[in-house]
């Protein structure tokens, strides 16, 4: 059971993105050139860590984001960005939404982002907001 | 029609500025209650929602489907919906019902119903929901720091001066979008010198915020937009299902999201769809809560003028902020873009928020001059710090600022400039140089800066955006720099995104840098005597403003040694008929020797007695030792004179004539403005009472009234009639001789 603030009841235990501890994340370390930006980022783990914290405290809808969050810890920055854009009204057809789905699913083993990308293109589908067919 | 002098008087104030128009539903140009809103009403079949507020799910919309999905508890809304409104408006407003019961009942509320319960509220009932509602027992606010020639020195400058004073959260934002990088950096360092933990952010376009974000150069996000109609959503290039998506995104890096929403925007983007905007809000709310955002950015924001141009404009935006607050969202409840020329206006806007408290007060509290603000011009600006904290002072109110010295600020302004300059050195940014850094300590706005490269900084930016160097290089270009606590805070923002604390509702950081959120610092507000109480330290902090002083030595350049050749001589006694009595207050001319307008008591006298001997009577002056009231000091020197006429002076100043046969609080001729009195006053005063000593015709003194003087000095007068009252003895009226005569 995570206690909160987990930086105060678990700060021996918390290991970044990248695996360091957190008490090796020191400024030490990054004057010496040894940090990256991965040993500054938050694991699955500890998202659904939050999103326990959030949901025995009653904020279900958060604890939902997290752990839609914690799936998408793994995917790199740049692709996270291109899959909210493709997830823009207007920006995709329903195919495109299908398969950025399914990449979600089974390259990074996302599946509650998967479903919500899936019932969008629904949506997207019913209220006219895919992809124009003579979008430029 | 002869113009109304009046009129043109009304017509050139600053209200009168601004634009009032009536109610017109179609256009969406009506608060609340438009004729086309819907009733409240849900349907739930096999654990579906099938029916919202009078929609059938087969004409949802995107959002209707949104909120039908994912923004309301079906466990709850049977119970929640089947409650009469009103009902659920006297919970609200009850301070027996706690916080905990109400939020469970408004997740099963539908937009409608949530607009219903504002409908029965007033004012003060909904800004009394407010307080208990707040999601964070500690109040706290937000500041805007920006400027219009993108300075990075100054921009650190001003947010470490604004974390010094008390802000827990700094928004920026850019003028030219390319700026982003460099200026999310600025607030960042300036903001983590000022005080470690203050949370920083950028406003950018989306898809650029969140690459600043990744790159830990902000903490959270704010302009995650959302509308309340379908048209207006995806004009803002967003689905619910994007949006929420990128909340995700967001918290998937550690960083804290908020979005925002207000009345007004659908209509200023020309899809209300008939809809009033307080029910259009309620919609954005519960997509929003059901994104998953911890919190909001609400009450109208840029749009606020649209609102306050119709009726029950500010109540609707105070409701918008009491619906979100029953959601369980942190609201950072406007207050920022410019929402009226009237400072009257702008001000009882505002204590809508103050008083009850929320989230933030302002969701950006303009640190810089208005005309640096790139918000939309910033409500409040830094040149009303002052008065805020008196505010603040004045209501014992914790509106999450404090008063500084001009010493805390410039030494903290330099810190901060010198911070960026030495980040800006390690990483080869342009030059900040050593005149930037002192231009900016002293700098009230971007005027007064020496120009940069512009076309350099950006160029610079866009490098560093596309580079893969992040926060890390520049906690490591602060330290090696020396900047070690800069370094040591701005890291440490950083280790707190691996534990995620601050993704919770309501999350700040308090001054030891430890997290204050719903989790730990739930509002348990429950009427007198609990909840926020502001105390202690936090008081003390308060109260003391930068221009309090003590009024122990208030009024020591009045006091002195008695007048040299004013003696006393006995109890004094009836005299003849061509005299006039000058009756003096205790401390006069002994203990306080000058009048609150800094006149010698020795120089009072002397005009007074010129003015008697002019009309050719005899001023004799007695001490009044058992008042120091004026009315009764010169009621008893009337007593004594054997003309029956008196003037009656206080130590400070304030005088009467009065007459034997008159009640005492009645007069001839009263003197109460003492600030305003000369020796020519005082002389005058001599004449008239010695022409009613002779039964002379005489006209009263004109006497300037300056209604401000009483406001200037009341707290001198009230130590100068005090330390005055101290000198009462019960002895009888004593006479006194000054050595000198009139030249007449």
């Amino acid at each position: 059971m995570p206690q909160y603030p987990r930086y105060v009841h678990h700060a021996d235990t918390l290991v970044a993105a990248s695996g360091r501890a957190l008490n090796h994340v020191t400024v030490a370390d990054a004057e010496l050139g040894h940090l990256t930006l991965d040993d500054i980022q938050i694991t699955q783990q500890s998202l659904r860590d939050q999103a326990q914290i959030a949901r025995d405290a009653g904020y279900t809808q958060l604890a939902q984001n997290l752990e839609r969050a914690a799936e998408l810890t793994v995917v790199p920055r740049d692709e996270i960005i291109a899959m909210y854009h493709i997830l823009r009204p207007g920006r995709s057809d329903y195919a495109q939404l299908m398969a950025l789905a399914a990449r979600l699913e089974h390259h990074y083993h996302a599946p509650i982002c998967a479903q919500f990308v899936r019932e969008a293109a629904d949506v997207y589908h019913v209220r006219g907001m895919l992809r124009h067919p003579d979008a430029l | 029609m002869t113009e109304s002098q009046r009129f043109k008087v009304l017509a050139e104030r600053d209200i009168n500025r601004e634009t009032f128009v009536e109610p017109w539903p179609e256009a969406g140009l009506m608060v609340a209650d438009s004729p086309y809103d819907p009733q409240p009403s849900i349907q739930i079949v096999d654990g579906r929602i099938v029916e919202l507020d009078g929609r059938q799910i087969d004409d949802f919309d995107a959002i209707d489907t949104y909120i039908a999905r994912y923004g309301i508890d079906i466990a709850v809304a049977p119970e929640a919906m089947a409650l009469d409104s009103l009902t659920l408006a006297h919970m609200l407003t009850d301070v027996n019902v706690p916080r905990t019961h109400l939020l469970r009942l408004a997740t099963g509320c539908t937009p409608a119903k949530l607009v219903d319960i504002m409908r029965h509220m007033s004012v003060l009932e909904m800004m009394n929901g407010l307080a208990k509602m707040r999601v964070r027992r500690t109040p706290a606010n937000q500041a805007h720091v920006t400027n219009r020639r993108e300075n990075p020195a100054l921009l650190a400058a001003d947010a470490a001066e604004a974390a010094l004073r008390g802000f827990a959260e700094i928004e920026t934002t850019v003028g030219v979008a390319r700026a982003a990088p460099f200026n999310a950096l600025a607030i960042l360092v300036g903001a983590q010198t000022g005080r470690g933990g203050v949370m920083t952010q950028c406003a950018v376009e989306e898809a650029l915020g969140l690459r600043l974000a990744m790159k830990g150069l902000t903490t959270y996000a704010e302009t995650l937009s959302v509308y309340g109609t379908e048209r207006a959503f995806v004009d803002g290039d967003d689905s619910p299902w994007s949006k929420a998506f990128l909340a995700s995104a967001y918290a998937s890096r550690g960083v804290k999201v908020r979005f925002t929403s207000g009345t007004g925007s659908e209509a200023l983007m020309g899809s209300a769809e008939q809809r009033s905007m307080l029910y259009l809000e309620a919609r954005c709310l519960c997509v929003t809560r059901g994104a998953g955002s911890q919190g909001v950015q609400n009450g109208s924001i840029s749009c606020i003028a649209l609102p306050e141009s119709l009726p029950g404009g500010v109540r609707a935006v105070l409701a918008e902020n009491l619906m979100a607050a029953m959601l369980g969202l942190e609201v950072a409840s406007g207050n920022d873009a410019l929402a009226s020329h009237s400072a009257i206006r702008k001000s009882a806007k505002l204590m809508l928020q103050f008083i009850p408290g929320t989230d933030f007060i302002f969701s950006g509290y303009s640190a810089v001059p208005r005309r640096d603000n790139m918000f939309g011009g910033g409500n409040f600006d830094v040149d009303d710090l002052d008065d805020y904290a008196v505010l603040q002072r004045d209501m014992q109110i914790d509106g999450g600022t404090r008063s500084i010295s001009e010493q805390e600020a410039g030494d903290i302004r330099r810190l901060g400039a010198r911070a960026i300059q030495a980040v800006y050195a390690e990483m080869g940014f342009p030059v900040i140089t050593d005149a930037e850094v002192e231009a900016a300590v002293v700098a009230h706005s971007s005027e007064d800066m020496p120009a940069r490269d512009i076309v350099a900084d950006l160029a610079a930016a866009d490098a560093f955006l596309a580079s893969e160097r992040s926060v890390v290089e520049v906690v490591a270009a602060l330290a090696k720099r020396g900047f070690t606590q800069t370094a040591e805070n701005v890291l440490m923002m950083g280790r707190q995104r691996i534990a995620g604390d601050y993704l919770q509702p309501a999350a700040i950081f308090d001054r030891t840098f430890t997290v204050q959120s719903a989790i730990n610092d739930p509002n348990d507000y429950r009427g007198p005597g609990t909840g926020y109480r502001v105390s202690g330290e936090r008081w003390d902090e308060i109260m003391n403003i930068r221009q309090a002083k003590s009024p122990r030595d208030f009024i020591v350049d009045r006091l002195g040694s008695p007048i040299d050749g004013l003696d006393a001589y006995g109890q004094a006694k009836r005299g003849g008929s061509t005299e006039v009595v000058v009756a003096i207050g205790p401390a006069f001319g002994r203990v306080i020797t000058k009048t609150i307008g800094g006149i010698p008591h020795e120089d009072v006298l002397k005009a007074v007695l010129t003015g008697i001997a002019e009309e050719g009577l005899i001023g004799r002056i007695v001490r009044v030792w058992r008042s120091s009231d004026c009315a009764e000091i010169g009621h008893v020197g009337a007593k004594l004179s054997g003309s029956g006429v008196s003037i009656g002076i206080q130590a400070r100043g304030t005088s009467i004539i009065h007459r034997a046969d008159l009640a005492r609080l009645n007069n001839l001729e009263l003197f109460p403005q003492s600030p305003s009195m000369t020796l020519e006053t005082y002389r005058a005063m001599g004449r008239n009472a010695a022409r009613y000593a002779a039964g002379r015709i005489t006209t009263p003194v004109p006497v300037t009234v300056d209604n401000w003087a009483r406001l200037r000095l009341i707290v001198k007068t009230a130590l100068l009639h005090r330390r005055e009252t101290e000198e009462i003895r019960d002895l009888p009226p004593e006479a006194l001789r000054l050595d000198w005569e009139p030249e007449v």
